[in-house]
């Protein structure tokens, strides 16, 4: 157990994750894990990690952290914003590029507006014990993480580093699309012969807004009312994350990373995998739109989202690369062709 | 056997459905198909979730196709009969002393009997561990004898203290958690029933069995302090399912 970070502040909402959970759904331990996989994933490809290492996941406002380690290499991925080092005076350093900071220095945390959650991720990522498997933090009943807990003031957190070697910093190739406005796909079922058709159809072309009553658990949404044919209780049946139930009131909740394993309000439908990070980095606010799509497509979907996200990590450069206009990497993106043909 | 349904949880789960009720004949074919879906490994399935009436098979949709799945799982379905393995029943320590049990005296109005006469009723019943679920390591035990069978309090409690014997309808159940809830309170144990910390996570599984053995506020005490200084896990015997 190394320290490298001391917490100054600790923002709104800052737990350890990592992928999350398995195996214990059965005894009523949720997956937990990073609301947005996508973003995770990279922030540890920017810090150098192999999957599976545990970051930061900041949601509302961002952490201060002073260096305590000889050396930590750091990388926030979400949306704009970015690390404002402060003994340094430089400009920020963008999200969605990594930094290696000394000890003595300060980092402030700044979100940008457009994303619910980002990640912090440290190479070699944090080290905090193993717990059933995981480092996520289930904060609801207190372990996994940091003390089971969000960080507080004062925290030390630990790493598997004290140093880490000079090198280029890296980024991305291209900015980072939230698609903030792409209709979130799902399934419908398992539980749809519980709704009305014409629920089914309000489901489908309706808006909904994410409420402020969401958090890791749910996304509790406001928009058109979805009529129950009967009962609105079921027996107890299994929940996925992504699962979609209706209780009483008639408005649906995605239920998220920290949701309960069972639960006994139909489920009109079901988020699917590749969508469930463009879901998790919506937050208070935004618009939420469903389109149905196969089961089939939903795996063609996940095949697709998950080769895009391996190139994203092919296409990481070094920051040394990536400042003025790429001539390469307009020809890359057929941008000049596009400008010449406008021109015609 | 064709009297169940397979039905779609996106590309994350398929649940296996045997029917709609609570009801031990399809909680032993929920579990019949667990184990043997657990010893069969097939690819991409990530894990096995079992329920009072269905069983959620999460698999990475990355590694096996929904449809793959469905047709080597019917095939189990259809093989597996009820369940044969060998359960644990576990022994384990209750007071039923008012100070623990703030709705005893209402319950025992309401069913027409004494207080003790629903403690050692409640007591002298093996229980069935249905499903976990609600909080890490909530054990659905079943079923509650017809007579001490009751709708739940009309209004919850926002805090009810960890260890507390609820019953509500068909069921009983201990909170591991202080949580809220709705269930009547008629006891406390002073065991563990969720460790983080421990290899299982959690002291019961689906399709074990449960004994309640009723102990003094004394005993309560001793229990406690022993494990809270880990230094007492309740034990449990192999029986036949």
């Amino acid at each position: 157990m190394i320290p490298v970070l001391k917490v100054v502040a600790p923002g709104f909402h800052t737990t350890i994750q990592d992928e999350g959970r398995r195996g214990f759904q059965h005894v009523g331990v949720p997956v937990s894990g990073a609301l947005d996989r996508n973003g995770y994933t990279l922030a540890n490809a920017l810090a150098g990690n192999t999957q599976g290492s545990a970051c930061l996941e900041i949601i509302g406002s961002g952490p201060e952290l002073e260096v305590v380690g000889s050396s930590v290499r750091i990388a926030l991925v979400g949306s704009g914003g970015g690390l404002e080092i402060n003994e340094r005076g430089d400009p920020l350093v963008r999200s969605g590029q990594s930094a290696r900071v000394t000890k003595g220095e300060t980092v402030r945390v700044r979100l940008g507006g457009d994303a619910f959650c980002s990640y912090l991720a440290i190479e070699g990522g944090f080290n905090v014990p193993l717990c059933l498997g995981s480092r996520s933090t289930y904060t609801r009943a207190g372990f996994g993480g940091f003390s089971g807990r969000q960080i507080r003031s004062g925290d030390t957190l630990h790493g598997y580093a004290d140093d880490v070697a000079a090198r280029d910093e890296v980024t991305f190739s291209e900015e980072r699309n939230l698609r903030l406005d792409q209709p979130i796909r799902v399934v419908l079922g398992p539980q749809d012969d519980c709704f009305t058709e014409a629920a089914i159809q309000e489901f489908l072309h309706g808006a909904y807004t994410i409420t402020p009553a969401s958090d890791r658990m749910g996304f509790r949404l406001a928009g058109p009312l979805l009529e129950h044919k009967n009962d609105y209780n079921i027996v107890s049946d299994g929940i996925v994350t992504g699962s979609i139930q209706v209780p009483g009131s008639k408005l649906p909740i995605v239920l998220m990373a920290d949701a309960q394993t069972t639960g006994g309000y139909p489920k009109i439908a079901t988020v699917i995998s590749a969508d469930l990070p463009l879901l998790g980095v919506r937050g208070t606010g935004r618009t939420v739109r469903f389109q149905l799509v196969s089961r089939e497509d939903a795996e063609k979907i996940r095949r697709a989202e998950h080769q895009h996200l391996l190139n994203v990590i092919r296409d990481i450069r070094p920051v040394s690369e990536s400042k003025g206009i790429s001539i390469e990497a307009l020809y890359n993106q057929n941008l000049i062709d596009g400008i010449i043909d406008a021109n015609i | 056997m064709d009297d169940f349904r397979i039905l779609q949880a996106a590309d994350s789960a398929l649940v296996i459905e045997f029917g709609s009720t609570i009801d031990r004949k399809i909680s032993e074919r929920v579990l019949a198909l667990a184990e043997a879906l657990k010893s069969a490994g097939l690819p991409g399935v990530t894990e096995v979730v079992a329920t009072f009436r269905s069983l959620n098979v999460n698999y990475d949709s990355l590694v096996t196709a929904g449809r793959d799945l469905e047709q080597a799982i019917t095939a189990f379905v259809t093989e597996s009969g009820a369940s044969s393995h060998v359960r644990q029943l576990w022994d384990i320590p209750v007071c039923y002393d008012p100070q623990f049990a703030p709705d005893i005296e209402d319950v025992a109005k309401s069913v027409g009997l004494t207080t003790a006469e629903v403690a050692a009723l409640h007591a002298s019943t093996q229980y069935h561990v249905y499903m976990i679920g609600f909080v890490p390591g909530y054990p659905y035990l079943g079923d509650l004898p017809a007579k001490l069978q009751l709708p739940r309090r009309p209004e919850p409690r926002t805090r009810v203290p960890p260890g507390s014997l609820a019953i509500a309808s068909s069921m009983t159940a201990v909170y591991p958690y202080e949580s809220p809830g709705g269930w009547h309170l008629i006891g406390r144990s002073p065991v563990r029933f969720f460790n983080p910390e421990s290899a299982k996570g959690a002291l019961l599984g689906p399709g074990d069995a449960v004994k309640f053995r009723p102990v003094t506020p004394e005993e309560f005490s001793g229990i406690r302090l022993a494990v809270e200084r880990n230094d007492f896990v309740p034990t449990s015997t192999e029986i036949a399912a």
